[in-house]
């Protein structure tokens, strides 16, 4: 047996000039990461100002929401002070109107009352008219506030500015997936005619995997032609191909309305060919129909593209082999080309399905009402102002397309696609 | 080469030194936007030499919520809507303008008696009246519409229809198309009961409806051929028919008044240019001028009178104006109290019956 014990009694191994080997070693690769830290930084600046920055700030938004909080300071006192079920006294009523005359100064009336009016309609104008008579408000509070307005004494508006109160709140995100509070505190639907979002969540996925399904059964065959053709054939199809993805969206989009609506070119030739009757032409545009048609044409070539390059780089050997051993080319096709296209059409694939999830332009255009998607939802919030609405939204939109990516993952493997 | 680029960066420094000043003014696009550049932008260039730049929205409120809310603003002037200049006036969003300061009528009478009550708030100053009203294309109707429940009625106007996409102007129709008269229209709004009813009439014609956001989309989907009747701007299909010849004609049964009001969001860039340009702009002869280009009314009384002929010299304007007493037969004004206080619920129901 070897004399190990001698082994290890041997010196550490040093470098020239003395140091530990281990140490010199660790302070040379330390240079080496600096250095290449220092070339991605820029990078790294980028994407968290540009990417990490905004996004977190929407989900601070989505759960947050400062302006009554901020702007009745007294009343939130007082909440913190009786916990929810405590009877309203004279004392909320005093904590009131110190804030009411505080609003009025500083013209914060109507903001506040904009955020009660989320929750209880006609709050708006209850904050803005007795704000405006706040200086004359002398005790006993309650009777002066509830003689100015006498909605005043509403349990539900109480309950909406006790929530309010506090700067965190699930509400926005309970209103996105039509969920409200109940008048006890706990977790109830919303009322029939509001329920919306879930539907609307459920319409944009379906139509998205339709979208993805359809540019990929036109997209195979034109990439496998783009691959195989000479080069002088292949390069007019290629042109063809990104020609269109090289013009405006918009033009793309407003063209496919000359085309499809009920006037349009292609009604007008299926009445001339004798298909269709003049009143019953068919309506393309304005629904479904005429979002999934358009994005479906817009989708197209990051579908094309990707399937093009990984098919460049099959090479025609595997499938001609396969016949020559007997195969017909239906098996040639599903068991030696397919396969090996898989990485290319799980890229098109992921690329196409995470644009049409997002997409805003298109159903805004052609959608009508029936074929709105979730991004106009969240459109429709930004423009009332509503921020933490559409950031609610948003955030469920990220998970869900996050939750998804992983499932992908699971199945098909990151690692697998090919771009080329 | 040193001494080239030295005397060529002085000389660009010194253009930029002398620009003129500017202001960036926002309004609703497509002809109303055209007819406030003819009657007042180019006669403000032309007096005080100060360029204003024309922006275009679907409606500046939002831009201009976002910009103040930002702390980032760009417009000078904002055109908007009377709830929502009330409803930003209360929420400090915007500068206030002081009514001693506009220009007196003619004859005399001050600004705040001149125009009519209630169009001067501590915010804003009203421009025009207008009106969402309906219109058809006489080419397809021969013996056409006459009522707002005709818009309704698709046994006898078979085709579709076009509505604004948001409850505003739809569901006082839907209720007034359902029989309740004008004045009580409000108070059966304010009600779910109401409400639910003013949503059930434009169920009856929903499967028909063709949607549109943008002022200039009505005439151009009459057009088309894609609608058979749709509600509108009255001055948008009044520009259509006059100034392109289309066959269009308005319905005033049933209209709904409102009106356009200049603001100047809190924080503008160029603050003392854009009140005098609210100050020119809203004098008596500007607003009679605006007249002259889309059939909108005046907001002075003074301007009335001075009201004549379209830009082509033939057309009268007076039949055209909202509140040509003609035309007043069954009309409401917009209550802006009821749509500051009801617009987000009301709008969100509105979203949730769109979707089904």
């Amino acid at each position: 047996m070897a004399d190990t014990s001698t082994l290890g009694a041997t010196a550490p191994l040093t470098t020239a000039d003395g140091r530990p080997l281990s140490a010199a070693l660790a302070q040379a690769h330390a240079k080496s990461r600096r250095s290449a830290f220092l070339l991605v930084a820029p990078l790294l600046i980028f994407v968290l100002l540009t990417f990490i920055l905004p996004i977190g700030q929407l989900l601070v938004r989505s759960v947050s929401d400062t302006d009554f909080a901020d702007n009745m300071p007294n009343l939130g006192a007082w909440f913190d002070a009786n916990p929810a079920g405590s009877e309203i006294d004279e004392s909320a009523y005093a904590a009131l109107a110190a804030d009411l005359q505080a609003a009025k100064t500083n013209k914060t009336a109507g903001k506040v009352g904009e955020r009660i009016n989320y929750d209880v309609s006609g709050s708006r104008s209850l904050f803005t008219s007795t704000a405006r008579s706040a200086d004359k408000l002398e005790p006993p509070y309650e009777a002066a506030l509830l003689g100015i307005k006498p909605g005043w004494d509403d349990p539900k508006l109480w309950q909406a500015m006790r929530q309010a109160s506090n700067t965190l709140t699930p509400n926005f995100f309970l209103a996105a997936v039509d969920l409200q509070r109940g008048p006890d505190g706990g977790i109830e639907r919303a009322p029939e005619e509001r329920r919306v979002y879930i539907s609307i969540f459920i319409r944009t996925f379906a139509l998205s995997a339709l979208i993805t399904c359809i540019t990929l059964l036109l997209g195979y065959p034109i990439a496998h032609l783009l691959a195989t053709m000479p080069l002088r054939y292949s390069n007019i199809l290629m042109i063809m191909v990104l020609l269109p993805f090289w013009t405006s969206l918009l033009v793309r989009t407003t063209s496919w309305i000359v085309l499809l609506q009920s006037q349009g070119v292609l009604n007008d030739l299926l009445v001339v060919a004798g298909v269709i009757t003049e009143d019953g032409r068919i309506r393309m545009i304005y629904n479904q129909i005429g979002t999934v048609i358009a994005m479906t044409h817009i989708l197209l070539p990051f579908m094309v593209l990707p399937l093009y390059s990984v098919m460049r780089q099959i090479p025609p050997s595997y499938v001609r082999a396969a016949r020559s051993l007997g195969a017909t080319s239906w098996t040639a096709f599903r068991r030696i080309y397919l396969p090996q296209t898989l990485p290319g059409l799980a890229a098109g694939a992921l690329l196409v399905f995470i644009l049409s999830v997002g997409y805003y332009i298109t159903p805004a255009l052609v959608g009508g009402a029936k074929g709105q998607l979730i991004s106009n939802l969240i459109a429709f919030h930004f423009e009332n102002a509503n921020w933490s609405m559409a950031a609610a939204i948003a955030t469920i939109l990220l998970v869900a397309v996050l939750i998804l990516y992983w499932v992908y993952d699971r199945l098909i493997g990151i690692d697998n696609l090919k771009l080329g | 080469m040193k001494r080239i680029l030295t005397t060529t960066t002085a000389l660009m420094l010194v253009t930029f030194s002398a620009q003129a000043e500017e202001i960036t003014v926002m309004s609703w696009g497509g002809a109303y936007a055209e007819s406030q550049i003819e009657a007042y932008h180019k006669p403000f260039t032309a007096q005080t030499g100060i360029t204003v730049i024309s922006v275009d929205a679907d409606n500046p409120a939002v831009p201009v919520q976002a910009q103040v809310e930002a702390g980032n603003v760009s417009i000078d002037v904002a055109d908007l809507e009377y709830p929502d200049a009330v409803r930003m006036c209360d929420e400090g969003l915007l500068e206030p303008i002081d009514a001693a300061t506009l220009p007196p009528a003619p004859d005399g009478t001050p600004a705040v008696d001149d125009f009519l009550p209630g169009l001067l708030l501590e915010c804003a100053v009203t421009t025009i009246t207008f009106s969402t009203i309906f219109a058809y294309d006489t080419t397809v109707f021969a013996d056409g519409p006459k009522v707002i429940a005709d818009f309704f009625d698709l046994e006898k106007f078979p085709g579709k229809r076009g509505l604004g996409k948001r409850p505003r102007a739809n569901l006082e129709m839907a209720l007034m198309a359902d029989g309740v008269p004008a004045p009580e229209v409000y108070a059966v709004l304010s009600t779910p009961e109401g409400v639910d009813r003013a949503f059930a009439k434009l169920d009856t014609i929903k499967s028909d409806v063709v949607w549109w956001e943008a002022g200039a989309q009505p005439p151009q989907l009459l057009a088309d051929g894609e609608v058979a009747m749709t509600t509108a701007y009255n001055g948008r299909i009044f520009n259509a028919a006059a100034s392109e010849g289309k066959p269009f004609v308005v319905v005033w049964d049933g209209q709904i008044q409102e009106y356009d009001l200049w603001v100047i969001p809190k924080g503008a860039p160029n603050k003392e240019a854009a009140m005098e340009f609210v100050k020119f702009s809203t004098d008596t002869q500007r607003l009679a001028d605006q007249a002259k280009y889309i059939a909108y009314g005046p907001a002075r009384k003074s301007s009335a009178a001075l009201i004549g002929l379209y830009k082509d010299g033939k057309t009268e304007m007076a039949p055209h104006m909202p509140t040509n007493p003609a035309n007043m037969t069954n009309a409401l004004g917009s209550d802006f109290e009821f749509w500051a206080d009801n617009n987000k619920d009301l709008e969100e129901r509105f979203n949730a019956w769109l979707a089904k």
